[in-house]
């Protein structure tokens, strides 16, 4: 359940991006307060140790498919959730880097959707609860199966809300939602099981480790997740209002999303020295390569109706249709001729 | 996917990013902000659009060539990893109905627009990252990582994993390989064995740390991992990064691609 790229919009990617990287600097300050130098190699190897187990494959019974498991719950458990919310970013990353699962800009979603659930939310606010001092292995069970099946429930909503408010496809809510969530409980039920499993396992055999674990741990996540908590929001509330305001059929609201999103960099560095000048060219030549719409009667009554043009006349899609055609050769014959010119 | 093939998958990876090409010397930090802006441009567009988005394809295709990476490669790898994308766009041809009109003749939904558009995207962003790490190497984009202000400890971390990604990967080799000569058919392939087996591989994963941990002790370790290559930006660098941007400035906000086809179609006319 990697979100991609294509599904995404600048304004969504970048607020959980903002939001996924709060996260990850308030947890390695907190990290950094009480850790002591040993963790750090546990830490990476612990990463290392959820790719390996990914690979290994497990028939799930009954329906004769194949799984694997994620390690969100697990690594809080072992861990404490600063950590394992370190951990899981960095697999994540790794996995946008070299599987390309989801990608590098749905890396904020994915750290999101995966990290900070099993961590700070369901962790402390589940988990915790339910398996009390950790002695009873029947209450571990439980604990890590309900919070296996709530942290990926979470996870799989959130990959809804992303999609959705990104508007790049046209899944209706409640549809999207019966397909995503079904099949996460699912999941949800067999990581829990297998999460539990592990952890019972270590304990019968290590059990100092689930104790070195708990010196990690936080006492006081409810204060300052808060905080993370609250920063999210406003810049949820920022951008959701950005968003309506981007749908109501304004053209150039892409636009306006772009430059926000790349006012850190160069780019925006040029344009702000010269910006009434390119205003003022963007203007006159604002007319956009796009399609002819023939909206329909359901679209008319459609809340996002696409943009009617009525000033292009029929010969634009083929001129567009066109100038990508030979675009693409262009493009294929540079690297074909790149390619001949460095064998030679 | 087989285990074996993944595991090759990601150490090729890192072979290709030893390679010595102009790509390969740029300075990772610009390569990164590069490669970021790139996506967000590509994203930015709007859900209808294909044609502006084509000239897009001249970036991975520089790298690509510039570069000497395999094309079969990486377009085996976003192959690989498309389902999720087209689950989600194929939707758009069944619920968008609205029609739209090509040419004299040829008239589609604007669903199929939405989900090519989807699918030029998920080419475009998915490619380009993974050309990023192919070019720079997984070290590399960690170290520009730190030099643009991510947290040390989890620039540590990500070295780390990348570290050792081999050294367990190995050693869950040996053990799928010994699960799979004693189970037959689906024996012992259940989730009871699958616990065992990921238990113990925890627990030397464990163990295996503390033994790292020591080793680096005795050599000095004190809670950072430092690089003894120095980055510096050069001319190069950011004449490169320049026209990137001043490309992406362009094809992002004139409809270049038209105005030639609208150029051709006059010349042919």
């Amino acid at each position: 359940m990697h979100m991609a790229d294509a599904l995404l919009s600048p304004a969504v990617g970048a607020t959980m991006w903002a939001g996924s990287m709060a996260t990850l600097g308030y947890s390695s300050k907190k990290l950094k307060e009480n850790i002591d130098n040993k963790t750090i190699p546990l830490m990476g190897v612990m990463g290392a140790f959820i790719f390996a187990a990914m690979m290994i494959n497990f028939t799930i019974p009954g329906t004769g498919s194949s799984g694997h498991i994620a390690g969100g719950i697990l690594l809080t458990v072992m861990l404490g959730p600063y950590a394992a919310f370190l951990i899981l970013a960095s697999v994540l990353m790794v996995q946008a880097l070299f599987f390309a699962d989801g990608g590098l800009l749905a890396l904020g979603c994915n750290i999101w959707n995966m990290g900070f659930y099993p961590c700070f939310l369901v962790y402390p606010l589940i988990y915790r609860p339910i398996a009390g001092d950790g002695t009873s292995a029947k209450r571990i069970y439980i604990a890590a199966i309900v919070s296996a099946i709530i942290a990926l429930q979470l996870g799989a909503f959130s990959v809804v809300l992303e999609t959705l408010s990104s508007g790049r496809s046209e899944l209706p809510f409640g549809t999207f939602v019966l397909l995503m969530q079904p099949i996460h409980l699912a999941i949800g039920l067999v990581e829990g099981i297998i999460t539990a499993g592990i952890i019972s396992s270590v304990k019968k055999v290590r059990p100092e480790i689930l104790e070195s674990g708990n010196s990690l741990r936080p006492l006081d996540a409810g204060i300052s997740l808060k905080n993370v908590l609250v920063a999210f929001l406003i810049l949820a509330v920022i951008t959701g209002g950005a968003l309506s305001w981007l749908a109501s059929t304004h053209p150039d609201g892409l636009e306006w999303s772009i430059k926000k999103v790349t006012g850190k960099t160069e780019l925006a560095e040029q344009t702000n020295g010269v910006a009434s000048l390119l205003k003022d060219i963007q203007e006159k030549t604002a007319f956009f390569p796009d399609y002819n719409f023939k909206p329909s009667d359901k679209e008319k009554r459609g809340k996002e109706k696409p943009p009617v043009w009525p000033g292009i006349e029929a010969g634009t899609s083929f001129a567009g249709i066109l100038g990508g055609a030979i675009v693409l050769m262009f493009i294929l014959f540079i690297g074909f001729g790149i390619r001949l010119f460095k064998k030679q | 996917m087989n285990f074996d093939e993944k595991y090759y998958n990601i150490g090729f990876l890192d072979q290709l990013s030893y390679k010595d090409t102009f790509v390969h010397r740029l300075d990772p930090r610009i390569k990164l902000i590069v490669t970021l802006l790139f996506l967000f441009t590509v994203i930015s567009f709007s859900k209808y659009e294909i044609v502006a988005l084509l000239p897009f394809f001249l970036y991975p295709v520089l790298l690509m060539t510039i570069g000497e990476i395999p094309l079969m490669f990486i377009l085996k790898k976003v192959a690989l990893v498309s389902p999720f994308a087209i689950f989600i766009g194929i939707f758009n041809p069944l619920l968008d109905s609205g029609q739209v009109f090509i040419f004299k003749g040829l008239t589609i939904s604007a669903g199929w627009l939405s989900f090519f558009s989807i699918l030029i995207k998920f080419t475009l962003t998915v490619s380009t990252a993974l050309l990023l790490v192919a070019t720079t190497s997984f070290p590399g984009v960690c170290h520009a990582l730190r030099q643009l202000g991510v947290p040390s400890l989890f620039v540590s971390q990500l070295l780390f994993l990348y570290r050792y990604i081999f050294v367990l990967m190995e050693e869950t080799m040996r053990i799928v390989r010994a699960r799979n000569m004693r189970s037959f058919e689906q024996h012992g392939k259940g989730i009871k064995v699958f616990v065992r087996i990921v238990g113990i591989l925890f627990i030397r994963t464990v163990e295996r740390a503390e033994r790292v941990y020591f080793a680096m002790l005795s050599r000095g370790f004190q809670g950072d991992m430092p690089t003894l290559k120095r980055f510096h930006i050069k001319a190069g660098d950011l004449v490169f990064a320049v026209s990137v941007a001043v490309f992406l400035y362009i094809f992002r906000f004139y409809p270049a691609t038209e105005i030639l086809g609208r150029f051709v179609q006059g010349v042919f006319s």
